[in-house]
């Protein structure tokens, strides 16, 4: 019986499929980063990569270590919801190192007017000015108190 | 006010608080577990002002690149019965406010969009190479060493969401600020709504107010008929947005 007379060719074929498969898994465990397939269809590590880029808010409970005066001032009148760095910019750099990186106050003419200048879409009870007519461009300041608007610095309403 | 010795008092504190922060391990979300979040965001149409705070402080926080968004304002103006045809405007994204408009009749109000951070997201679905996921706690987030730029999820995405970065060449989007969330802060344009029209929500934590407010408000999502499990809910939200 001559049963596998003609078959050194398979033979051969086999040879090159099992380089092939060897080469490929070779390629592939070079190509495929580690950690792919961890949690899913893409690299598990990707997930620690973008939660440890760094934060530039510091965020108000952050703030209001130190300066819990001014949280007691906010806290008892209309901008008590509004938190610091809504106003004051990022501040991160500054809540790292206090000493040297000292905030610019913002000038509240233009400061304020951006919530509360008159638009058309805005909620009709959101307190709303024309700030031209309002104060001309006069720093809001003078009279209101920003972290608590309804005093004057003064005190009184 | 703060004295020379108050300060030169909490001056440590201030570092130690922060150091917490950068540490990962504040108070409110010790080591945290990705298979205990759900993230979303609760949206009150009815509070927003469109002043832009929130695309100001995203773009701070994530160093969006001028004229690109990952987060924007809308402000639509609906005639008295025109449901479907709204004019909608929004310069620069609403990142320097609106201007006061002229409209007569109808009514007029904001719409702040982002990512929907959607459950089954047609973004993810389409990635060729596995480089953008949906994160075991609810955020569909790029893999921007692994992105090839392809742009198949920007056409994909039916929130228009996503854009390609002029620099890198890789797609972008919203994170739902997931290096300050896991961190247990709040995201940037939440830390920077005035008004509190934007709350981060936990679907995962009991403690959320998110389940009291779901039961007695009436909440929707944008474009429910595409069944994309968007998870950020509107408040107040008229048919006309699209």
């Amino acid at each position: 019986m001559t049963k596998f007379k003609d078959a050194e060719h398979l033979i051969r074929l086999a040879g090159a499929f099992a380089i092939g498969i060897v080469v490929f898994l070779l390629l592939r465990s070079y190509f495929v980063p580690r950690s792919f397939g961890q949690y899913g269809h893409y690299r598990g590590d990707a997930l620690t990569e973008i939660a440890a880029k760094p934060v530039s808010y510091a965020g108000h409970q952050t703030c209001e270590v130190c300066h819990g005066d001014v949280l007691e001032v906010k806290k008892a009148g209309k901008h008590a919801g509004v938190n610091c760095e809504a106003c004051h910019g990022a501040l991160a750099a500054h809540a790292a190192d206090p000493a040297s990186v000292v905030p610019k106050l913002p000038d509240t003419a233009v400061l304020c007017a951006q919530c509360h200048e008159q638009n058309i879409a805005k909620p009709k009870s959101f307190p709303q000015v024309v700030s031209k007519e309002h104060s001309g461009g006069v720093d809001c300041k003078i009279c209101h108190q920003p972290h608590s608007p309804l005093l004057a610095p003064g005190g009184k309403k | 006010m703060i004295t020379r010795r108050r300060l030169l008092v909490l001056l440590p504190a201030a570092a130690l608080a922060w150091e917490h922060v950068l540490a990962g391990t504040p108070e409110s979300a010790p080591n945290y577990n990705r298979a205990e979040h759900w993230w979303g965001m609760l949206m009150d149409i009815g509070k927003c002002i469109g002043c832009g705070n929130c695309v100001r402080g995203c773009s701070a926080e994530n160093n969006v690149p001028e004229g690109y968004f990952r987060t924007w304002v809308e402000r639509y103006h609906v005639a008295d019965w025109r449901q479907e045809t709204p004019q909608v405007d929004s310069p620069n994204g609403g990142k320097n406010g609106f201007p006061p408009g002229t409209a007569v009749g109808g009514k007029n109000f904001f719409v702040p969009k982002l990512c929907n951070h959607c459950a089954d997201s047609p973004c993810t679905q389409v990635c060729p190479v596995g480089a953008t996921f949906d994160s075991p706690d609810g955020v569909v987030l790029i893999d921007e060493k692994y992105c090839l730029g392809c742009r198949y999820c920007i056409q994909a995405c039916p929130y228009g969401c996503r854009f390609l970065h002029p620099t890198k060449h890789t797609a972008e989007k919203c994170t739902l600020c997931y290096h300050r969330i896991t961190k247990g802060l709040t995201t940037a344009c939440c830390e920077n709504c005035p008004t509190g029209a934007r709350q981060l929500v936990d679907l995962k934590n009991p403690a959320d107010p998110i389940h009291e407010y779901m039961k007695t408000h009436s909440v929707q999502v944008l474009k429910p008929h595409l069944a994309t499990g968007a998870k950020v809910f509107y408040h107040d939200l008229d048919g006309s947005v699209r």
